[in-house]
């Protein structure tokens, strides 16, 4: 137990203000210094060094990104895009935002490597329409960086050009989704597209399109600069290199942003060890460990390493390390009817199961909240969940279902205090 | 009929034009800045914009209506989107719209008769380690409490 000493690669910069412009990142971060490296090597060995650094997808789903990369044909008649996911709609996550506005130029330069790597002359960063500060922070970055040659016609001298272009969202949670994503950049609904064809054969206006998050891209400079299997061995497990960024928030002294190697604590030693245990003193009730999607934890389950198989194991997961903490005196009932009011509200409504499915879940667990509930309610939220799990077109109906079958099977007792009293004790 | 967007409007879009190979993708950047100027989207914006794009008016709406951040009604002068996800409601943001409510004497969702506040409640501002959080025009306001929302609202004119 206690704190485990590591490298950090971003939190550093984090409240830095100076950190965000060319000149700090050009003298102080070896700025640009990876791009020009990458621009010398071919686009294979780019792409096997970040295959070696097992760096994987920190915007929830975790695949391997140098896989991710190695799918896009190389014979592709059609323009390539490279696509950053900036959307950071999953709640309790708020990584990407920091990595925006105080680490703008790992961001790009990460991307320039990575359209390199992938053939692609074209980049959009798709951010949430919220982070209007963080986009015209990213904006003026972006400027400095054409103005140093470091994007554009032939960059740093080579013959690779890359232009690159902030997007703004404008409020959909389902736009985190990539192909709802993809949709939403081509000027459309944000609506989830049937998948095959995945992205990497026909994403972005059609073409071979590589979708990656913010904290993802912004690795891609060290591991060219350092080496892929150096980046490997900073994080503690065989399948996970690197270091994360872990959002804290909720009922802990120290809730933020808490940069640590992949696989290298426990949930337990991350709330109680690093944020300083629950506010107050109080007993935790449970924890949410991967964004507002991920199947909720009761306080015997925190002994988890915290990465994405031992979730996993434990019928949760990592997803964006979203960890929302809860003490022992919210009640529980009430939180659950609240993610659930979130998901009816962004689901797209696509596909009847989650559209319907969602708001009658919502309903039920309303009323049981209030104090109408009634013993069968449970059996029917649970039921009604099975029939949105796995039966939507994207994973949104899954992210609402998964939450309220965790709850009503680990916290039973907190519901049928609510149905039999009537009312919330809590209240 | 006269145009409503200004020559700035048309001017930052042509400079976005050669970003993108396809025009209906400037539709969000341009309700975006149509927005910027107009504060909300009226049908004759819509209309304006879908000209502009070269698409049918119901195919600016059925996009626009998608998104939360697009205003098809008129908004207040200052507009509060107070977070009221999972992070911030632990955080104590329901007290934060009570407040709000009581104070300028409107719902979540409305605006005040004068034209000078609407409040809305949100969804998550990506603030969670700061909440709880809230929007007010285009900027962030975090570790709220009524205390320091009083102080804000004070500073409205």
């Amino acid at each position: 137990m206690g704190m485990v000493s590591t490298e950090t690669l971003f939190i550093q910069h984090f409240g830095n203000e100076e950190a965000r412009g060319m000149d700090y990142y050009l003298e102080k971060m070896a700025g640009y210094s990876a791009l020009k490296k990458a621009l010398q090597m071919s686009q294979d060995d780019v792409i096997s060094e970040v295959k070696k650094s097992n760096l994987r997808g920190r915007g929830g789903a975790g695949f391997p990104t140098g896989v991710k990369w190695g799918f896009i044909p190389k014979q592709a008649t059609q323009p390539k895009y490279l696509v950053c996911n900036a959307d950071e709609s999953e709640p309790g996550t708020f990584k990407d935002r920091d990595l925006m506005r105080f680490t703008p130029h790992l961001l790009i330069e990460g991307m320039a490597i990575a359209g390199h790597a992938i053939g692609s002359n074209t980049g959009y960063i798709y951010i949430r329409g919220e982070y209007t500060r963080e986009a015209k922070l990213l904006d003026a970055a972006i400027e400095e960086a054409y103005s140093k040659g470091c994007l554009g016609k032939n960059i740093l001298g080579s013959n690779f050009s890359f232009d690159l272009t902030v997007h703004r969202g404008a409020g959909a949670y389902i736009c985190g989704e990539e192909t709802g994503l993809l949709n939403s950049l081509e000027g459309k609904r944000g609506e989830p597209r049937v998948k095959p064809p995945f992205p990497a054969q026909a994403g972005a206006f059609g073409g071979p399109t590589i979708v990656n998050n913010v904290e993802t891209l912004s690795a891609i400079p060290f591991i060219i600069n350092r080496g892929g299997e150096w980046f490997a061995k900073l994080g503690k497990l065989e399948k996970s290199g690197g270091t994360r960024l872990f959002c804290v928030s909720g009922h802990v002294k120290k809730p933020g942003l808490y940069e640590l190697p992949a696989g290298g604590v426990t949930l337990r030693q991350l709330i109680y060890d690093y944020c300083g245990g629950i506010l107050g003193d109080k007993k935790l009730k449970a924890v949410i460990p991967g964004g507002s999607s991920a199947p909720v934890l009761t306080p015997d389950e925190i002994d988890v390493v915290l990465d994405i198989e031992p979730l996993m194991k434990i019928g949760t997961m990592l997803g964006s390390a979203g960890i929302m903490v809860v003490s022992e005196d919210y009640c529980l009932v009430k939180l659950i009817t609240r993610i659930t009011k979130f998901y009816a509200h962004e689901s797209c409504g696509q596909c009847t199961p989650c559209r319907e499915g969602c708001k009658w879940m919502e309903d039920v667990l309303h009323r049981i909240e209030h104090g109408h509930g009634q013993e069968r309610d449970l059996a029917l939220l649970l039921d009604i969940a099975d029939n949105i799990n796995g039966k939507t077109l994207c994973a949104l109906g899954d992210a609402a279902a998964g939450p309220v079958t965790s709850f009503v099977r680990k916290f039973k007792a907190d519901f049928e205090e609510h149905i039999r009293g009537k009312k919330c004790p809590n209240a | 009929m006269a145009k409503i967007l200004s020559k700035k409007f048309y001017e930052e879009m042509k400079k976005l034009e050669p970003r993108y190979p396809s025009k209906v993708a400037l539709l969000l950047p341009a309700l975006h800045a149509a927005q910027n100027e107009l504060s909300w989207l009226s049908p004759e914006a819509l209309n304006e914009v879908g000209e502009y794009i070269g698409i049918h008016p119901a195919q600016v709406r059925e996009v626009a209506s998608f998104y939360t951040m697009y205003n098809l009604k008129p908004v207040g002068k200052y507009h509060l989107k107070i977070c009221t996800n999972v992070a911030c409601c632990l955080m104590g943001a329901e007290k934060l719209v009570d407040h709000c409510e009581k104070k300028l004497g409107i719902l979540a969702g409305e605006t005040t008769p004068d034209k000078k506040f609407t409040v809305m409640e949100e969804e998550c501002l990506g603030a969670c380690g700061t909440a709880p959080a809230m929007m007010l025009n285009d900027d962030y306001y975090e570790k709220l409490d009524v205390k320091k929302l009083d102080q804000i609202l004070a500073g409205l004119e």
